[in-house]
């Protein structure tokens, strides 16, 4: 079982991500994911996070407690959640709007410009894209087949293109830095 | 009562990742609901987004109300139109509703009523969980009747129990509630809707008969009398007074007493035919569990960690929520030391199994506060707390 937490802020397709990633579980990778969300009254700008429980039968139990995963697109969110992140967890943060305190390694840390990379694609808004990239090559979890598959509907058609590229540009990066600092897997997640 | 198969251009057939709120709206599509009158309000919008959405294409009718008062009332209109309806709101929304709930109960027409529940009282945490509203809409409108509520736990069931609620509502033309809250609302989880020809829908009983002798009610207390369709040329009233047979107001006592023990009796007497309960290791539990909804999800993590430390602990999840469990609770209660029941309220539905159990065994509430589900532990403690 996988608990993962993505979180930032409202805007930066936070829910989204968990919505892209639990389809693509249940629909394609033949899994259970149970998916739930917290937001404040705000449309953007307050803090926002979104959850998956991954498992290989049913979820009973949906809200995650002591996540193996967490993606933090912001200082705040960070702030927040990386206490809450299990010992020999993951975390992908993204490198140019969080400075993390100094690495003790206490978890497996992965600084990600998901942000600058979405901007040389055209727009920040694929900065999602290029995250999940990183966290589907990164932690395995979900294949980057079934990610791509379970794009259309989730993201407007005009942008499916770009949306792949930018996934593609995470799942690159998520790769390489994999090379330099492989990950320890076991109960970390 | 005529079951058939659904009309396939209302089904979205296959695999999906949905949210509760949008499997609410696929279940009324599915379940043959062409029109649905609401007014947006958090946690509940996104419901009445699929239906607006979708529903053209399948000859549906969408309308934006003024309000919540005006909503419920266009349903009462919708269906002497001849359409299956639903509304679909949140707390303040619903207290708008309770006026006319009692008009639908008193003409007797069918609706189904979605209320995705939030914390309150009054606006409180728009977006967060509560489980607050579930004697409301049992005694929210004034006078004697009876209502049917359903409760799903996970959005495959927002979407199976939608369906339920239409054909209920059908067959004792009735307002029925699908009480859900803004967790299971916001949760996306697979839901797969069957094809068309493996959902049951019943539809509506319409007269079939000379013009002249159509009567819109029957007081039998067992059955309902078939509907028409208003513009069709039958000659019938409908008025929330106290009424007759053809629906003319006929305001003494006596007939107050057959109206309102009809609206009783039409639900109580087939208490056992709507009632669905979803329970396991039963046999031998010492404590049993009852809950229901986004809270029976969290108890599932709690029985199981009372098992594996020994305690022999039961779970019972009304699935039905009105009419209550009564009877099922009043068997139990003498064959266990205790039943707990945890719910996002300081103590509603436990009332119901106070009463039911009557002194037989232990009953122990475990309330919360509105906006966020118990912590698993908090339940694990009653538990133990409870077999001792």
């Amino acid at each position: 079982m996988h608990e993962v937490r993505f979180s930032g802020f409202g805007g930066q397709g936070i829910v989204r991500c968990a919505l892209i990633t639990g389809k693509a579980l249940s629909m394609y990778d033949d899994k259970f994911a149970t998916m739930t969300q917290s937001f404040g009254p705000e449309a953007r700008g307050g803090a926002c996070s979104s959850q998956l429980v991954v498992s290989e039968s049913r979820v009973l139990y949906p809200y995650v407690t002591l996540p193996g995963v967490l993606i933090a697109l912001s200082q705040d969110s960070y702030n927040t959640y990386e206490p809450k992140l299990r010992d020999g967890g993951v975390l992908i943060y993204e490198a140019d709007l969080v400075t993390p305190k100094e690495d003790d390694g206490r978890v497996q840390i992965y600084p990600a410009p998901v942000t600058r990379f979405a901007e040389e694609l055209g727009n920040r808004l694929f900065a999602n894209l290029v995250t999940l990239g990183c966290f589907s090559a990164i932690t395995k979890i979900v294949t980057p087949e079934a990610m791509k598959k379970a794009l259309p509907g989730l993201v407007p058609d005009r942008f499916l293109e770009v949306n792949r590229k930018a996934f593609d540009k995470g799942y690159a990066y998520g790769l390489e830095s994999l090379e330099k600092k492989p990950l320890v897997t076991g109960d970390a997640q | 009562m005529r079951k058939t198969a659904a009309d396939p251009k209302g089904v979205l057939e296959g695999s999906h990742f949905l949210d509760g709120d949008h499997a609410i709206a696929e279940g009324a599509l599915a379940a043959g609901c062409r029109f649905f009158a609401g007014y947006p309000i958090t946690p509940s919008t996104e419901t009445a987004e699929r239906f607006a959405e979708r529903c053209p294409g399948v000859g549906g009718m969408f309308i934006q109300m003024e309000d919540e008062i005006a909503s419920i009332a266009a349903l009462v209109g919708g269906a002497w139109g001849g359409q299956k309806v639903m509304t679909v709101t949140s707390g303040p929304g619903l207290s708008l509703m309770m006026e006319n709930l009692g008009l639908a109960v008193m003409t007797e027409t069918p609706m189904v009523i979605a209320d995705v529940q939030r914390a309150g009282p009054s606006t409180g945490l728009p977006t967060l969980p509560a489980q607050q509203d579930m004697m409301q809409i049992r005694w929210g409108s004034h006078g004697d009747y009876r209502i049917i509520a359903l409760c799903p736990d996970s959005p495959q069931e927002c979407f199976d129990l939608t369906v339920e609620a239409f054909n209920l509502s059908e067959t004792y033309r009735v307002p029925v509630f699908i009480m859900t809250d803004e967790t299971v609302g916001h949760m996306h989880e697979k839901v797969v809707i069957p094809p068309a020809e493996d959902i049951e829908v019943v539809e509506r009983n319409y007269y079939e008969g000379p013009k002249a002798d159509y009567r819109p009610y029957k007081f039998t207390g067992k059955d309902v009398a078939p509907m028409v369709k208003a513009g069709d040329g039958y000659r019938f009233h409908l008025t929330g007074l106290t009424h007759d047979e053809r629906g003319y107001p006929h305001l003494t006592v006596e007939q107050n007493e057959k109206v309102v023990t009809h609206l009783i009796e039409k639900i109580d007497s087939n208490a056992d035919k709507i009632i669905q309960l979803d329970e396991s290791e039963m046999d031998g539990a010492e404590v049993v569990v009852v809950s229901y909804g986004i809270t029976s999800r969290i108890v599932s993590r709690a029985v199981q960690l009372a098992r594996e430390e020994g305690i022999k602990t039961g779970s019972m999840r009304l699935i039905t929520i009105w009419p209550f469990a009564e009877k099922r609770i009043e068997e139990l209660a003498g064959k266990v030391k205790a039943i707990v029941v945890p719910e996002i309220n300081y103590g509603q539905m436990v009332r119901e199994v106070e009463r039911s159990a009557a002194g037989r065994c232990k009953v122990v509430s475990v309330p919360h506060c509105g906006g966020a589900v118990h912590d698993p532990e908090v339940i694990l403690d009653a538990i133990k707390e409870a077999s001792k």
